[in-house]
C-alpha cells in the first residue's frame, strides 16, 4: 500500500468522524450543562426575577426621581393564596454590599430569605444552622455566609459568633453554607444577577428577610449613564415550588397570568429550569444538524475516495488476485482479502479521526464558551461508523476483485 | 527410442489419476463458435511424467486450464483422483485447485509482497491448514530446493531460477496429485533452466506425477510420455523408453 496515497484518502474519513464526534461532544455537553442547571435550581422550581423594565421613553424629559419596579410582596401573598398545587414559596431580595471583618473587605451579595430557602434550591447548611422562623420574627441581626465568604474572611479566625459588618450594620454569624455556583458563569445564562457582578463568582451572605427589609430598605441608588436615580425594589426573586413536576408548567402558567394581571411593565421574568432543557435540545439540534451534514458529507466523499483508491489497487493487483486465485482461494477469501485492507484504512482514519475529533470539542470549549464531554459511547460509535464506511464502499471493490476470471488475470501484465 | 503406439499399458502400474473423456471445449466469438478442444481423451497414471506440446493454437493452454481446474469443459468428462470434476462449482474448483494440483508457471509468478517463505505458504493459507505446520512446512521445502538460507527476501532479490525453485515448492506445499507446469524453464537461461529440469526429474523419481506443458524438446525428452496436440486434437500419444 502506498503510504501517500492511503493518507490522502483517509482524509475524508478523518473528518467525518471527528465531526461525530464533535457533534457528540458538543450534545452531550449541552445536555448535561441542562440537567446540572436544573438539579441547582430544583426541577420543580419557577423562578419569578425582577427585571429593570425597558427605559420608557416618553418619561426622559421629566426626571424621575422614584423609580418603582419588579416584584412586590403582594405578588408572593397571591402566589401563595391564589395557585393550587404551590409547595413552597421563597421571596429573596438580593442585595449587593460590601462585607467587613477586622481589616478584610469582600463583595458579597446578601439574599435576604426564608427560612425554608435551602428547601427548595441545592443549597445545603455545612456548618451551624441557617436562620430560623424566631430569627424572622425578632428580625434578627445574624447572618450565615458561604464557603466562599468564609474563606476571604475568616481564613485562620472561627467564624461562630463573630460579626461581620454589612452595609452599616454587624452581623453576627449563625451557620455556614455550601457556595452555589454563580448562575451565569456558564454557558447558558440566567440573567437577572446582573448587578451582582458578572460571571466571576461573588459570594454569598444570608440573613432574614425582614431583617433585610428594615435595614436595607427598598430603595437604592442606582448611578447610570443619565446620573443617579433612584429605585425602589420590593423582591428580587420568588421561587415557587410546585408539588409535583407534571404541574411545573401549569404553575408557570398561573403565575404568568396572575403577574400579567398586577404588574404594566414587564419588570419581571419568569425563569423554569425544566424548559431549559428544552433550550438545551435546541442547541444539541442546531449541532447535530450542521455537523451531522458535515460528517455525513464528509463521509461520503471519503467512503468514494477509499472505493476509488481500493479498485485502484484492484486493477493493479489483478496478477496477484490471478495467483491466488490459482493457488485455491476462493471468491469468499479474495472478498476478505480486500474488504480487510478497506477497512484497515478506514479504521486507521477513524482513529484519526477520534484523536482530531477529541480537539474539536476542546477548541469550542475554548472559543465558544461551550461545555463539551467526550463520551466513551461516542468514540464506540465513530469507530463503528468508521467500519461501517469501511465496509459499506470496500464490498464492490472487493467483490469486483473475486469476479475477475482467474485465467484472464493470470495473463494480465 | 520411442513406441508410437496410442495404447500402451502404463509402464508404472499407477492408478489412473487423471481421465478426460470425450473432453470439448467451445468459446462463443460473436455468432462464431470456435471448437478449441474436441473430444479429448487422456488417462494419466500416478507417478507418470507428462509432456504437453503443439504449436501455437492447438489448443495447449485451453487443456492445461482444464487439467488445471481453472476452467469447465463444455462437454465430456473429467475425473481427477476419485472425483468428477468437469461441472463443479466455483467454491469447490478453488479448493480442488488449491488441494490437488501444483502449478508452476512460466513467469513464476510470486507474490512481490511477500518473502519466499510467506509465498510458499499460500496455498496452505488457503486450505486452513495451522500457522505453525504451515511454517514447519514452507522451511522444510524451502530447504529442499536449495533455498533454505534465502528464506526472508523477496522475490526481487531472487534470480529467475530461485524464483522458479519457490514456485516449484510453492507447488509442493499442500502434496497435490499432480504438478501442472507451464513452459517452467520458458523464461530462464539454460543453466537455470537445467536446474529446473533436474528438479522436475527428482520429484519424477520420487513418485510425483508432473505434466509439463511446453515448446522445449528437452523437457520432451526428459519426460515419460509426450501428448502432442495439433488443432485442438490429440495428434500423437508416446511413451519415451529411456536407455
Amino acid at each position: 500500500m502506498h503510504k501517500l496515497r492511503s493518507t490522502l484518502t483517509m482524509t475524508g474519513i478523518i473528518f467525518g468522524v471527528s465531526s461525530v464526534v464533535a457533534m457528540l461532544a458538543i450534545g452531550e455537553g449541552a445536555s448535561r450543562d441542562a440537567q446540572e442547571k436544573i438539579s441547582q435550581l430544583g426541577s420543580r422550581n419557577i423562578i419569578v426575577k425582577t427585571l429593570p423594565p425597558p427605559e420608557d421613553k416618553s418619561s426622559v424629559g421629566q426626571q424621575q426621581t422614584m423609580k418603582e419596579y419588579g416584584l412586590t410582596y403582594d405578588d408572593a401573598e397571591r402566589f401563595r393564596g391564589g395557585i393550587p398545587n404551590v409547595r413552597v414559596l421563597v421571596p429573596n431580595r438580593r442585595i449587593p454590599e460590601q462585607a467587613l471583618y477586622r481589616n478584610k473587605r469582600v463583595s458579597v451579595e446578601v439574599i435576604g430569605t426564608v427560612p425554608w430557602y435551602p428547601e427548595i434550591s441545592s443549597l445545603r447548611v455545612k456548618y451551624g444552622r441557617f436562620i430560623t422562623s424566631t430569627d424572622t420574627h425578632y428580625k434578627q441581626a445574624i447572618c450565615v455566609v458561604d464557603e466562599f465568604v468564609l474563606k476571604e474572611l475568616f481564613a485562620f479566625d472561627d467564624p461562630f459568633g463573630q460579626f461581620v459588618k454589612i452595609g452599616t450594620d454587624y452581623y453576627r454569624v449563625v451557620g455556614v453554607s455550601t457556595a452555589q455556583k454563580q448562575e451565569s458563569s456558564s454557558g447558558m445564562n440566567v440573567p437577572g444577577s446582573a448587578k451582582s457582578g458578572g460571571g466571576a463568582n461573588v459570594g454569598k451572605i444570608y440573613i432574614p428577610l425582614t431583617t433585610a427589609r428594615t435595614r436595607f430598605g427598598e430603595t437604592s441608588i442606582q448611578i447610570g449613564t443619565s446620573g443617579a436615580t433612584l429605585e425602589r425594589v420590593e423582591l428580587q426573586e420568588i421561587i415557587v415550588q410546585s408539588k409535583t413536576i407534571d404541574q411545573v408548567l401549569l404553575t408557570r402558567q398561573s403565575v404568568q397570568s396572575l403577574l400579567a394581571r398586577f404588574h404594566k411593565k414587564s419588570d419581571y421574568e419568569i425563569v423554569v429550569p425544566l424548559e431549559l432543557m428544552e433550550r438545551a435540545k435546541d442547541v444539541q439540534r442546531i449541532f447535530t444538524i450542521v455537523l451531522g451534514s458535515i460528517a455525513a458529507i464528509s463521509l461520503l466523499v471519503g467512503g468514494i475516495g477509499i472505493m476509488n483508491i481500493m479498485m485502484a489497487t484492484v486493477s493493479e493487483r489483478t496478477r496477484e488476485i490471478g495467483i491466488r486465485r490459482a493457488l485455491g482461494a476462493r471468491k469468499l477469501d479474495i472478498v476478505m482479502q480486500f474488504l480487510s485492507e478497506t477497512l484497515i484504512l478506514t479504521l486507521c482514519g477513524g482513529i484519526l479521526g477520534i484523536a482530531v475529533g477529541s480537539l474539536v470539542p476542546a477548541l469550542v470549549t475554548y472559543f465558544g464558551q461551550m461545555r463539551t464531554v467526550i463520551t466513551p459511547a461516542s468514540l464506540v460509535m465513530a469507530f463503528g461508523i468508521s467500519a461501517a464506511v469501511g465496509i459499506a464502499f470496500g464490498i464492490y471493490p472487493a467483490y469486483r476483485a473475486a469476479n475477475m476470471d482467474p485465467i484472464e488475470s493470470l495473463r494480465h501484465e | 527410442m520411442t513406441d508410437t503406439t496410442n495404447n500402451n499399458p502404463n509402464p508404472n502400474d499407477g492408478d489412473p489419476i487423471l481421465v478426460m473423456n470425450r473432453l470439448c471445449k467451445n468459446y462463443q466469438l460473436g455468432t462464431v463458435e470456435l471448437r478449441v478442444l474436441r473430444e479429448i481423451d487422456i488417462t494419466i497414471y500416478s507417478g507418470e511424467y507428462v509432456a504437453i506440446m503443439g504449436p501455437s493454437g492447438s489448443g495447449k493452454s485451453t487443456l492445461l486450464n482444464m487439467i488445471g481446474c481453472l476452467d469447465r469443459p463444455t462437454s465430456g468428462s473429467y475425473r481427477l483422483g476419485d472425483m468428477d470434476v468437469s461441472q463443479l462449482d466455483d467454491n469447490a474448483l478453488s479448493s480442488i485447485r488449491g488441494s490437488r494440483i501444483g502449478f508452476v508457471f512460466q513467469s513464476f509468478n510470486l507474490i512481490a509482497q511477500l518473502n519466499v517463505i510467506e509465498n510458499i505458504e499460500i496455498p496452505m493459507f488457503y486450505q486452513n491448514r495451522p500457522e505453525h505446520e504451515s511454517m514447519q512446512r514452507a522451511t522444510e521445502l524451502a530447504t529442499l530446493v536449495g533455498l533454505g538460507d534465502r528464506m526472508k527476501h523477496r522475490p526481487s532479490e531472487l534470480s529467475g531460477g530461485q524464483q522458479q525453485r519457490v514456485a516449484i515448492a510453492r507447488a509442493l506445499s499442500n502434496d497435490p496429485l499432480i504438478i501442472l507446469a507451464d513452459e517452467p524453464t520458458g523464461n530462464l537461461d539454460s543453466s537455470s533452466g537445467a536446474d529446473i529440469l533436474g528438479i522436475l526429474d527428482r520429484l519424477h523419481s520420487e513418485g510425483k506425477t508432473l505434466i509439463v506443458v511446453t515448446h522445449d524438446e528437452n523437457i520432451a525428452t526428459q519426460a515419460q510420455r509426450v501428448i502432442r496436440l495439433f488443432d485442438g486434437c490429440i495428434a500423437e500419444d508416446t511413451y519415451n523408453h529411456k536407455g
